[in-house]
């Protein structure tokens, strides 16, 4: 095996310099790369939304756009950040880069299969892009029937092929893991020795797999109503609105956990590394990630609870919902239990992973309160909601996904970033975070609903609060970028290891060479074999 | 896969076996079995469904690992379906 630290080394990156050798590349890691910068682009249309909504939101009178399109502003950031940069973030970009590596391979099961997904992601961004371009979508990122498929005026049909389309790039990526897991794992790397890492994209996987075509055919029923007129969610011709909210939840539910779980795996991955520990609790957590991944799909009713859901329904889904909690809180416990007796070191991907701890933690717990019936009817479509899944969906995904990318930037690029800079980013975002988020849970709870453009003026001081965190939020985002940047070109060389950390991916060079290893690796010890103390009596 | 390959007489027959379904969907459509028309629709579908799963798409010939997706498959189907009518099944108040 190649242990050479040098960045001379033949490696994917100098690989070949052309236009096409990027667009007709099949090596994962390449492809890993133009998912970056494709759901980067996205981040950033998305988060140009968010920022028309916050600045709204700073008056009571909705001064900066009138109601129609800040309609069209929440619609598209949710549609954006959802479809085109939450779903495929770790999956399509870490995920892709070191699923094979983790794993000992030389590249996924399927490498062209893996190409055609990114173009299939283009296409569909395209046709979303298309709507925005040609005077964007009101329905809300629900397409909630029938205002989506009767009553909105607005460019509907082009965003659901688009997010239709997608749908089919996440199923490839989900095959494409599944079947490299199964099949193309070194000698001697058995399931139980597999990195949490990959537990987190197997079970992930499998939603994508198995949801994913569920959403697909409910947006082409929408579009097929909306174009032939035939009676299928509208109650006018004879459909049923609420069967939309049961297909699509049953989808956008897990998707969720398409979103969280990966996070999960790259904390995992984080916290063992800077406390050079072993995980405490390998299997639990292993199970725990696949429990996540079915209980998942028995819990979309908490989402309809005030929709005319039958009350019986509602009270079972309540209950199932708790069920969740369990490999959740499991999960949590054992990355604290990690931490004991550890050699902690804290990097900027310990502080992005601890980041996730906490904030995933209060957006978990605050996920039980709206999952209680009695109380979700009275916190139901306020911003109470809105602080809980932003808690989970960045707080959770988008924390672990920082968490991931300083991670294995050395690994993938062969530079370090400034480590200084980095932590006061991680720090930045932090606060930012939650000065965004955590005024919206009481403005909720105070009973300020969503989706509206206006609001009494007693909740200004809370909103003002709110977009100020947001302005911390978005330097936390764009420092990173910069010093990204700036490493490609003047940064430190990594090394192969330079977190110390254990793992087939840390075994090759940095950036690794096309075929990841030069000789296939053997693994002869279990995951995160970290050296230990003896911890009786201590 | 195993590698297993299916006779083309095979293929025919089972290809004869779904036209013959498919007439007599069309056929018990004419008949009138109250509320069980649907059922006997819904069965017929299934015998179809199973018939091109299991040698068109060569599943019977698989692995059990493709055997464990094709069941989770339906497995999450089931969830739907069952989880949706435990709704629309219970619309009514006492």
């Amino acid at each position: 095996m190649s242990t050479s630290g040098s960045e001379n080394h033949t490696n994917y990156l100098n690989d070949g310099y052309g236009v096409k050798s990027w667009l007709l590349t099949t090596d994962h890691k390449r492809i890993a790369i133009l998912y970056m910068i494709s759901i980067t682009l996205f981040f950033m249309i998305g988060g140009f939304f968010a920022l028309v909504i916050r600045l709204t939101l700073l008056s009571p009178n909705g001064t900066l756009v009138s109601a129609d399109t800040y309609n069209k502003m929440f619609t598209m950031h949710g549609v954006t950040m959802i479809f085109f940069f939450l779903i495929p973030s770790i999956p399509a970009v870490l995920g892709n880069f070191l699923v094979p590596m983790m794993i000992g391979a030389r590249d996924l099961a399927f490498p062209k299969l893996n190409l055609l997904s990114w173009y299939i992601y283009v296409l569909g961004g395209i046709f979303t892009l298309s709507a925005m371009v040609l005077g964007g979508v009101d329905t809300g990122w629900t397409f909630y029937t029938p205002l989506s498929s009767g009553y909105s005026h607005t460019n509907v049909v082009p965003t659901v092929i688009g997010v239709f389309i997608v749908g089919f790039s996440s199923i490839l990526t989900g095959l494409n893991f599944i079947v490299t897991i199964h099949k193309m794992r070194a000698p001697g790397l058995t399931w139980f020795r597999l990195p949490l890492f990959i537990w987190a994209h197997y079970a992930t996987s499998v939603i994508q797999v198995l949801g994913t075509p569920v959403i697909a055919v409910t947006l082409a029923l929408v579009g097929f109503e909306r174009i032939t007129g035939v009676g299928i969610f509208d109650p006018n011709i004879g459909g049923d609105p609420i069967l939309f909210q049961h297909l699509f939840w049953f989808y956008s539910h897990p998707a969720v956990y398409i979103m969280v779980l990966p996070s999960m795996g790259i904390v995992s991955e984080v916290v063992t590394c800077f406390s050079q520990r072993k995980l405490f609790g390998y299997r639990q957590m292993a199970f725990a990630s696949m429990a996540i991944a079915v209980f998942g799909f028995l819990v979309w009713g908490h989402h309809m609870f005030v929709s005319g859901q039958s009350v019986y329904a509602g009270m079972a889904f309540s209950a199932l919902s708790f069920l969740v909690a369990i490999p959740s809180a499991v999960k949590v416990f054992n990355w604290t239990a990690t931490l004991y007796k550890g050699t902690i070191r804290f990097n900027t991907p310990m502080l992005y992973a601890f980041g996730f701890i906490g904030l995933f933690t209060i957006g978990g717990l605050t996920g039980i309160v709206l999952a209680t019936l009695p109380v979700d009817v009275h916190v139901h479509d306020t911003y109470f909601v809105i602080a809980h899944f932003h808690y989970i969906m960045v707080g959770g995904a988008v924390m672990g996904y920082m968490a991931g990318l300083h991670f294995w930037w050395p690994k993938i690029t062969g530079k370090l970033y400034p480590e200084g800079l980095a932590k006061f980013s991680a720090l930045t975002l932090f606060v930012g975070f939650n000065l965004t988020f955590f005024p919206q849970f009481i403005l909720g709870y105070l009973g300020m609903p969503r989706r509206y453009h206006i609001y009494p003026p007693e909740f200004q001081v809370l909103n003002v609060l709110s977009t100020a965190g947001a302005s911390i939020l978005g330097l936390g985002y764009i420092i990173p970028f910069f010093y990204f940047m700036w490493s490609l070109r003047k940064g430190k060389v990594a090394g192969n290891n330079p977190w110390n950390a254990k793992g087939l991916e840390w075994l090759t060079t940095s950036p690794p060479p096309t075929f990841n290893f030069d000789k296939t690796p053997v693994v002869t010890e279990e995951a995160y074999a970290y050296p230990e103390e003896d911890l009786v009596g201590g | 896969m195993t590698g297993h390959t299916i006779s083309r007489n095979r293929y025919f027959l089972i290809f004869a076996a779904l036209i013959v379904l498919l007439v007599l969907t069309i056929f018990m459509a004419y008949v009138d079995l109250g509320p069980f028309n649907v059922i006997v629709a819904i069965t017929i579908a299934i015998i179809k469904a199973t018939l091109v799963i299991l040698y068109f798409m060569h599943v019977r010939y698989s692995s059990r690992v493709t055997w464990v997706f094709v069941s989770a498959g339906f497995f999450w189907l089931l969830i739907m379906f069952t989880l949706t009518m435990s709704d629309i099944a219970t619309r009514f108040t006492f």
